[in-house]
């Protein structure tokens, strides 16, 4: 594997560990089966016992709760490993971890946290956020979910969610709901949802072309009542799943330069084995060009996480930040993909090869988790002051 | 059961090699250093006695420099439970020095089993372990690839050109392992974290001085280029007369 700035030098080697762990799983046990299952489209279910076993899921939470406690550079190089073998996977992991643990961990009462989190830590219960509506994607604000406290203190959630990832798989959904008569999006709060309660339906939402080795589906909910004790007391306002989102998106910054190398990876190797006009197509200027800043981005982008994981063991990253590397990380891996694609020729349209895969795969990355354009919105608000928003 | 598991730190063979300015070591520049397989096999072998046998222990035993603390920490990682540094400057390339060093202290140790990998793809010399067990006056089985204890005496099967040996052997005796003994397991994250905190001794090894030293190194020839003759069967006449006049194998 290239590691062109000898980025290893400035890992621990704690870090490094953890990183060639899930490098060999990814390696022993995606990197074999994912064309296929990206073709079948279906998300391959039997590797979450492992990544279970290796501790893969909220491994940036403590062991207290069954976690491994790792800082997040460990946490990011996870990522990192996870989406060079294929976006789906390394999505599932941070939908369990970032989007699904985390709220438990930092909004969920200790009862929630104890009876939860070794679960899911363990694979036992697999989770699924719900945030987005089919009328309401950019703008969650403007959700319309709703969840009435009942008189006994139980709830009644009504709402349907779209796009939801492992959406069929989980046997819990945290939903985003506005509680009362607020609609405001100040009303917002978090709901441990058992899948299996009545009114609940989750179905697989057909036809994609990108992210195919992911279970994306639509739940919808009828009068679903859950007991008093399925509130994340903590949560509160649109903050709370933005806080959520802040988590995934640090790690899909880190993804994303995984997916990047793998294609870096593989236009380097054919580079250097294709025969056309008598010589390897690396040995001509055009082909060197489209390796040099390919190569060049995936140092940048790996540099970037790197400092932004430091930032947050510290403790001072803020969203922003994470904003900027998720917009330029996922960009960057975006163009990285299809050059490499070209760069195989015919070849590169073959999920044999992994190119193409990931070129797909990353146009849904690009848009979920905040689009590229709502970052730049971000960032625009973040060093003028002014918001482009309202 | 106590288990003592030896284990050296080798670079990753997947690289392209370099000779370093001295002409008789490796350029260890741009390397990647890991345990050796073999010896992974053989931590993983001592793991699932370990796993049977509850209240066993397996101490990991390294000689060479301040680095092979992390291929210690690796093996303990997978679940070994203590490590020892035999330390050196560096890991001579004499096998019956290292042997007197690591036997000095698995004479102490009172292990059950004592592990090796069969050999180590850097030197490729695969003495280290029959020479130990020589040293310590214990029975030695060589190439392992399956193993069996139960009551005090070991069964291990040993592969053959075209046969199997199956032998037995009575405890203690010092084992080397071959490949398809089994699948070493990956050090999950939490064995990471726990490894930082299991105990890891350092001792100074008593090295005699070396009897066999390098005197030089040197890459293999350079292959010539093939050569294509034509293309299908209309090629054959010609391709058999070269195999025959030039290459002189038919
Ligand atoms: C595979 C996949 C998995 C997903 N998983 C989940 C999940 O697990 N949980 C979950 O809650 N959601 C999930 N999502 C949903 C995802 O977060 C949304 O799709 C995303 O927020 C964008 O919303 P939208 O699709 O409705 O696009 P829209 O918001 O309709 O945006 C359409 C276009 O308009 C642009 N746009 C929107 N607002 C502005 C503006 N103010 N100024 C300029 N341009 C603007 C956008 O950038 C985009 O280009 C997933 C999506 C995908 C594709």
């Amino acid at each position: 594997m290239t590691d062109f700035y000898n980025l290893d030098s400035v890992l621990s080697e704690e870090e490094r560990a953890v990183r060639d762990t899930i490098r060999a799983f990814v390696d022993e046990k995606v990197l074999p089966i994912i064309g296929d299952c990206y073709i079948e489209g279906r998300f391959p279910k039997e590797l979450v016992p492992e990544m279970a076993k290796l501790g893969m899921f909220g491994a940036n939470l403590p062991e207290e709760y069954g976690c491994a406690g790792l800082n997040n550079v460990a946490y990011g190089l996870i990522m990192h490993e996870l989406e060079r073998g294929d976006s789906g996977v390394r999505s599932f992991a941070s939908v369990q971890g970032a989007l699904v643990m985390y709220p438990v961990y930092a909004f969920g009462s200790e009862e929630q946290k104890r009876h939860y989190l070794p679960k899911m830590a363990s694979g036992e219960i697999i989770g699924c956020f719900g945030l987005t509506e089919p009328d309401y994607g950019s703008n969650p604000s403007g959700m319309i979910t709703r969840a009435r406290e009942q008189k006994d203190g139980s709830w009644v959630i009504n709402g349907a969610k779209m796009w939801i990832t492992n959406g069929s798989t989980a046997q819990v959904a945290i939903i985003w709901a506005k509680t009362g008569d607020d609609k405001s999006d100040k009303s917002i709060r978090g709901f441990i949802v058992p899948t299996d309660a009545p009114g609940f339906t989750a179905k697989d939402q057909k036809g994609k072309l990108s992210l195919r080795a992911s279970d994306t589906s639509e739940l919808v909910l009828q009068d679903v009542k859950v007991p008093a004790t399925a509130l994340l007391p903590k949560t509160g306002g649109i903050k709370s799943p933005l806080m959520c989102l802040t988590q995934a998106r640090y790690g899909i910054a880190w993804g994303a330069m995984g997916a990047a190398q793998a294609c870096y990876e593989e236009a380097l190797a054919y580079a250097g084995n294709r025969v056309m006009f008598g010589k390897p197509i690396g040995g001509f200027q055009l082909q060197q060009q489209r390796l040099a800043e390919m190569l060049t981005e995936l140092v940048k982008g790996e540099l970037l996480c790197l400092h932004l994981g430091r930032l947050k063991d510290a403790g001072t990253f803020t969203p922003q930040q994470v904003s900027l590397a998720k917009r330029n990380n996922v960009s960057a891996a975006t163009d990285i993909a299809r050059e490499a694609r070209r760069l195989l020729g015919a070849n590169g349209i073959l999920a044999e090869y992994s190119s193409m895969r990931h070129m797909a795969n990353l146009e849904s990355v690009y848009t979920y988790e905040g689009t590229h354009d709502i970052h730049t919105l971000i960032l625009g608000q973040a060093v003028t002051g002014l918001s482009a928003f309202e | 059961m106590k288990i003592a598991v030896c284990v050296k730190r080798v670079p990753d063979m997947d690289v392209r090699f370099r000779i370093g300015a001295d002409n008789i070591s490796v350029d260890q520049g741009g390397l990647k250093f890991d345990i050796n397989d073999f010896d992974a096999w053989a931590v993983e072998a001592a793991l699932q006695l370990k796993d049977k046998n509850a209240g066993s222990e397996v101490t990991v035993i390294s000689l060479g420099p301040d680095v092979v603390q992390e291929t210690i920490r690796k093996a303990l990682s997978m679940g070994a439970d203590r490590g020892i540094q035999i330390k050196a400057d560096k890991v001579p390339f004499d096998g019956l020095a290292i042997a007197k060093a690591l036997s000095a202290e698995l004479k102490t140790g009172g292990y059950d089993l004592i592990l090796f990998g069969k050999m180590s793809p850097d030197s490729s010399n695969g003495v280290v372990g029959p020479m130990a067990a020589e040293l310590l006056g214990l029975p030695c089985v060589t190439a392992i690839s399956s193993l069996e204890i139960a009551n005090g005496k070991g069964t291990a099967k040993r592969e053959l050109e075209g046969a199997q040996e199956i032998v037995e052997f009575p405890l203690p005796a010092v084992l080397t392992v071959d490949e398809g003994l089994n699948a070493a397991r990956l050090p999950s994250l939490k064995g990471i974290m726990a490894a930082k905190k299991k105990p890891l001794q350092i001792k100074p090894a008593l090295l005699a001085e070396p009897q066999i030293t390098v005197r030089k190194l040197e890459l293999p020839a350079e292959r010539k280029a093939g050569r294509i003759v034509g293309e299908g069967a209309a090629a054959v006449p010609e391709l058999v007369r070269l195999l025959q006049t030039e290459a002189k194998v038919l």
